[in-house]
């Protein structure tokens, strides 16, 4: 049973780790008239709006800068619509991102050296809890089966000794 | 008995990762423009509206760029320690006022003109400094914060350190403390100023 509850332990601490994106609100808040007369190009919002979903907010570092209402969430929105509408393609938006604020501007970093424990962290606990779960269970197997032997010739006499002394005369 | 070890010794070193991972400053985060040429800008200066200011003005002095606005109050934390910086130490100290107004929350910027805004912006940076002290050997107005993003500002107040070919070496976000700028600024203004 201990072992089991590492392995829960295990599997928990796996699917916290980062790289999981906030399930919160993909709520998209409109501030100002240049942007609604902007955000009739249906097309451009939907870039704008898939792209901020995978910007991080520097200030509220939880959120994406499309949900973050924060004063450079929508600074930065503002850029990347501009750079939208310059035509720029979605790589030269999110390089643009991030040669100003590092890997740490996107919910999904690149996997590199400095990021592979981040990328295979998750991965590798969860092969070291079904390592632990198929041993455990293995074990155990042996161990039921060294139970599960029948009983020896003393065995059996001492038991029906046993169980003579009990029955009523 | 040997599996209770086995799980506290787990436990230990949940305890102790969390331990690291809770100390550590998640404003930190490290500059990709460490190492790069400081972005180029050209502001109007506080003090003289009608004249410019940019980096390559600088070019072959190591000075700071500060970051810093009348509405930012961990600015008034690291104002004293300026001050008495700019006394005692010959750097030149450029400040970068962001976001003056708009960045101050108080306004509806959708009706205040450009020109307001501008007017507005310098009187309230002019006061702060008369009120406060000036630091600064000049200081100047990104009014729209655009000059901001190129240098990747994301929590006011914030202190670059440039060198004399126009690399940024150091960026600090957040106050500047006397340890800080004991520990780490004056330690590299000397070595880039040798």
């Amino acid at each position: 049973m201990k072992r089991l509850l590492t392995l829960v332990f295990a599997l928990f601490i796996a699917s916290t780790a980062p790289g999981t994106k906030y399930p919160w609100g993909a709520a998209f808040a409109m501030d100002s008239a240049t942007e609604a007369a902007l955000a009739a190009d249906p097309v451009a919002e939907k870039r704008l709006q898939k792209l901020s979903e995978e910007l991080r907010c520097l200030v509220c570092q939880n959120q994406t800068i499309a949900d973050s209402n924060a004063e450079l969430a929508q600074d930065l929105r503002r850029e990347v619509r501009t750079m939208i509408k310059d035509g720029k393609t979605d790589k030269e938006i999110v390089d643009f991102m991030v040669t100003r604020y590092g890997d740490f501007v996107l919910y999904r970093p690149p996997v590199k050296g400095i990021t592979l424990l981040l990328w295979g962290g998750p991965v590798a606990l969860m092969l070291l809890g079904l390592f632990i779960l198929q041993r455990y269970l293995r074990r155990r197997t042996t161990r039921i089966n060294a139970e599960d032997q029948p009983l020896s010739a003393d065995e059996a006499s001492r038991a029906d000794a046993l169980l003579k002394e009990n029955t009523p005369k | 008995m040997n599996r209770y070890y086995w799980i506290l010794g787990a436990f230990a070193a949940l305890v102790a990762l969390l331990a690291i991972g809770l100390n550590l400053n998640p404003r930190d985060v490290p500059s990709p423009l460490v190492g790069k040429p400081a972005p180029a800008f050209n502001l109007n200066v506080l003090a003289k509206p009608e004249t410019t200011l940019g980096p390559k003005d600088m070019q072959g002095k190591v000075w700071l760029l500060n970051v810093w606005a009348s509405w930012c109050v961990s600015c008034r934390q690291e104002h004293p320690v300026l001050v008495e910086f700019s006394k005692k130490v010959n750097v030149p100290l450029i400040g970068l006022n962001y976001k003056e107004v708009r960045g101050d929350g108080g306004f509806d910027m959708s009706k205040m003109a450009a020109d307001e805004e501008k007017k507005l912006a310098f009187e309230r940076a002019n006061k702060w400094l008369a009120d406060h002290g000036d630091p600064y050997t000049l200081t100047v107005m990104d009014l729209d914060g655009r000059v901001g993003i190129d240098y990747g500002v994301y929590g006011v107040p914030e202190t670059y350190v440039i060198d004399k070919a126009g690399l940024i070496r150091m960026k600090h976000t957040g106050p500047i403390t006397p340890e800080v700028l004991g520990k780490k600024i004056m330690p590299l203004l000397a070595e880039l100023n040798k």
